[in-house]
């Protein structure tokens, strides 16, 4: 899907979202008249329905404008179209007198409004250039006071990366750019797999992915660029990975406080710190160096031994 | 080792703790000499501090000599005599190749923890809480100090412990609120607090050419230090300090206002002070500002305020209107410790100051719990609290 899509998907979602207010609004205040348009007049329970369902679709402007990428949340609205349609769907069965035109003339309307309400949403559940499916994204960047040469040469020298990124138990370099990685999952499960450099433009831009069979399917790359003024280096990561048992795996990660996101921004907090001082920061609350798992669960800051 | 330990709210222990070792290779450990209580400690004493732990180790103000350095360390050798300066500073990040010691960028190991309260994360400190790195303190016989070749300086065997100790924290924290005001001559300066932060500001702001320097307080033993010091004094339970301040300065206002108190300020109207206790009490913010309200209001148009006292989080009722429309800077800081040391130790050297006036208290390292009562509830006219560990 290309990225003009999905950008307008989200711009689809507003005015649906506007929509809903518009409705809401109608049949709070109103409820009367949309009872009579809709062709439900007699039926004396049919106001106090309408006042409900527009209030749920008050509920839905809400959600919809709230938000800054609001097309997921359309699948609110198509749950209410399908409410909708069953109740006049009841109706209906049970008319036989002239009001049955509207209500038909109702039903269509709906059932046009659900279509362009389930395009939006689908149109919206995925981030462009990626597959539809569960890959997570992670980003973080830092700025490193060292030339950045020297920075590149110490991340391309892959066997380093173990010093500053401490779920990885070793990196072993293989011929022809591949390489051996071997990582301590959550739960203390070990995962191996290997790699492969897939572009490596000399001081600027490292990128891998996980060769076809591995356990953590991963890709990623990190891009070195001059701070300006002569601050050193920003260094940039971006990595995109399938996280082991999936979804769940990530929930139970994450409830662990090993979240992935804090992992990332930690073994690049790490990175500066060996590239700047030579060595990783340890308090006696942290004597094994930064942990997501650790901020949560310090012991006091007494010596250890 | 023994060592004076946070267990909660207004409560510290002396406890055996096992003795300190090198973890890393810039790492020395020093056996502890002198050890002083600060103001801040308090804070943390209070429970004003968040990310305590029961069992930490509290203190960062002391000096010792070194008995082990670690294959990194270059600088120091064992048998120094050092002072160890409170911010944990690395010497290679950007911060501290500029000076600015207290927000280095690589001390502190619980950097994303800070950052959730403090946005960025400032530098790691001996013995104030895990957000600032988790490192236990000097209230002990023994310490480990990383970044050994940053931040300890080699004094003198002929210097008394008192004479340098306060080259740790509150003599270069006083300096530093006094040069943060760019003193010019004929400049007229306000002091809020009166306690050892408060007294060094008065002396350093003396010492930079400040034409009068007016201190404030509630405790009149406190104000006397700082008259000896040189300080005009006012006491804010018997007069009204915007009013006497106009007075005194023909309607100018300071020139420039230092905070020296932070977050447990006392105020002298109760609905105010009422008014932040319950906000402070239900988490609503952290900090009770009435010094730093007092002092924006208080400061000359175009005036600088000068923030040394010690904020934790969050305040209400910024005075941001006065601020604002009255061209006025505010600058803060922890304490770039690391800059002020040399300068300052051959200040002491030369006789040009002498830190020790503050001391009204030598207790044992055993007795803390004492030192921590007395200083808090300023009984015995308690000014400075120093520990001797062994």
């Amino acid at each position: 899907m290309s990225e003009a899509e999905h950008h307008n998907a989200h711009r689809w979602a507003g005015v649906l979202g506007w929509v809903s207010a518009g409705l809401g609004v109608l049949q709070v205040a109103a409820p009367d008249t949309v009872v009579r348009v809709i062709g439900a007049g007699d039926r004396p329970w049919a106001r106090r329905v309408v006042r409900l369902i527009g209030l749920r679709e008050l509920f839905h402007a809400a959600v919809l404008l709230g938000s800054r990428r609001p097309a997921p949340l359309v699948w609110t609205r198509v749950a209410g179209d399908a409410m909708d349609l069953a109740l006049l769907g009841r109706l209906m069965a049970e008319r036989e007198d002239g009001g049955r035109r509207r209500l038909a003339a109702s039903t269509a309307a709906v059932t046009g409004i659900t279509f362009a309400d389930i395009v939006t949403a689908v149109r919206g559940g995925h981030e462009p250039g990626l597959p539809p499916h569960r890959l997570t994204n992670l980003r973080a960047a830092i700025t490193v006071n060292r030339p950045r040469r020297e920075v590149y040469r110490f991340w391309r020298d892959i066997e380093n990366l173990p010093r500053f990124m401490i779920h990885l138990e070793s990196v072993e370099p293989i011929a022809g750019g591949y390489s051996h990685w071997r990582a301590k999952g959550p739960a203390h499960k070990s995962v191996e797999w290997d790699a492969e450099i897939i572009e490596d433009q000399t001081e600027q831009l490292i990128a891998w992915r996980s060769v076809e069979g591995a356990t953590v399917r991963n890709r990623g790359s990190v891009r070195f660029t001059d701070a300006p003024g002569g601050r050193g280096t920003e260094v940039r990561v971006d990595i995109d990975y399938d996280p082991p048992a999936g979804k769940v795996g990530l929930a139970f990660a994450r409830l662990l406080g090993e979240h992935p996101q804090q992992q990332v921004c930690d073994d690049l907090r790490r990175f500066k710190q060996v590239m700047e001082t030579g060595e990783v920061a340890r308090s006696e609350g942290s004597p094994e160096g930064t942990r997501a798992r650790r901020q949560l669960f310090q012991r006091p800051a007494q010596p250890v031994r | 080792m023994k060592a004076n330990c946070w267990m909660g709210r207004n409560t510290v222990e002396v406890q055996d703790v096992p003795d300190p070792g090198i973890l890393n290779p810039r790492d020395a450990v020093v056996r502890i000499t002198s050890s002083a209580i600060c103001g801040s400690d308090l804070h943390l004493y209070d429970g004003f501090v968040p990310t305590m732990k029961k069992g930490d180790v509290l203190g960062h103000e002391f000096m010792g000599e070194v008995v082990e350095v670690g294959p990194g360390v270059t600088t120091l050798r064992v048998g120094d005599r050092v002072v160890v300066p409170f911010p944990i500073s690395c010497g290679g990040c950007l911060a501290c190749e500029n000076g600015l010691f207290s927000v280095c960028e690589n001390s502190n190991p619980n950097a994303g923890m800070a950052e959730k309260l403090l946005g960025h994360s400032p530098a790691g400190i001996f013995g104030y809480s895990h957000m600032l790195g988790g490192y236990p303190g000097g209230q002990a016989q023994y310490a480990r100090v990383p970044f050994a070749d940053v931040g300890p300086i080699v004094v003198d065997d002929d210097l008394p412990d008192e004479k340098v100790l306060f080259l740790s924290d509150i003599l270069p924290t006083g300096w530093m609120g006094a040069e943060m005001c760019e003193i010019k001559p004929g400049d007229v300066i306000a002091v809020w607090g009166a306690g050892p932060v408060g007294q060094f500001a008065v002396a350093s702001a003396l010492l930079m050419g400040a034409e009068r320097v007016i201190c404030i307080d509630r405790f009149s033993y406190r104000l006397q230090i700082a008259a000896r010091a040189g300080a005009e004094t006012i006491n804010y339970e018997q007069t009204d300090v915007l009013d006497a301040l106009r007075d005194m300065t023909a309607g100018r206002g300071p020139d420039a206002c230092i905070d020296a108190v932070g977050m447990e300020a006392h105020y002298p109207v109760p609905a105010v002070h009422a008014y932040d206790r319950a906000k402070q009490a239900t988490r609503a913010e952290t900090d009770r500002p009435y010094a730093l309200r007092e002092a924006i209001l208080a400061c000359r148009n175009g005036g600088v305020v000068s923030v040394i006292g010690v904020y934790a989080g969050l305040i209400d009722k910024f005075p941001m209107g006065s601020f604002m429309n009255r061209s006025l800077t505010l600058r803060t800081g922890q304490c770039h410790v690391q800059r002020y040391m040399e300068p300052l130790l051959a200040r002491i050297r030369e006789g040009a100051l002498d830190p020790s006036f503050v001391i009204t208290h030598h207790l044992d390292l055993e007795d803390a719990p004492r030192g921590y009562e007395m200083f808090k509830h300023k009984e015995n006219e308690c000014n400075k609290v120093v520990l001797h560990p062994w």
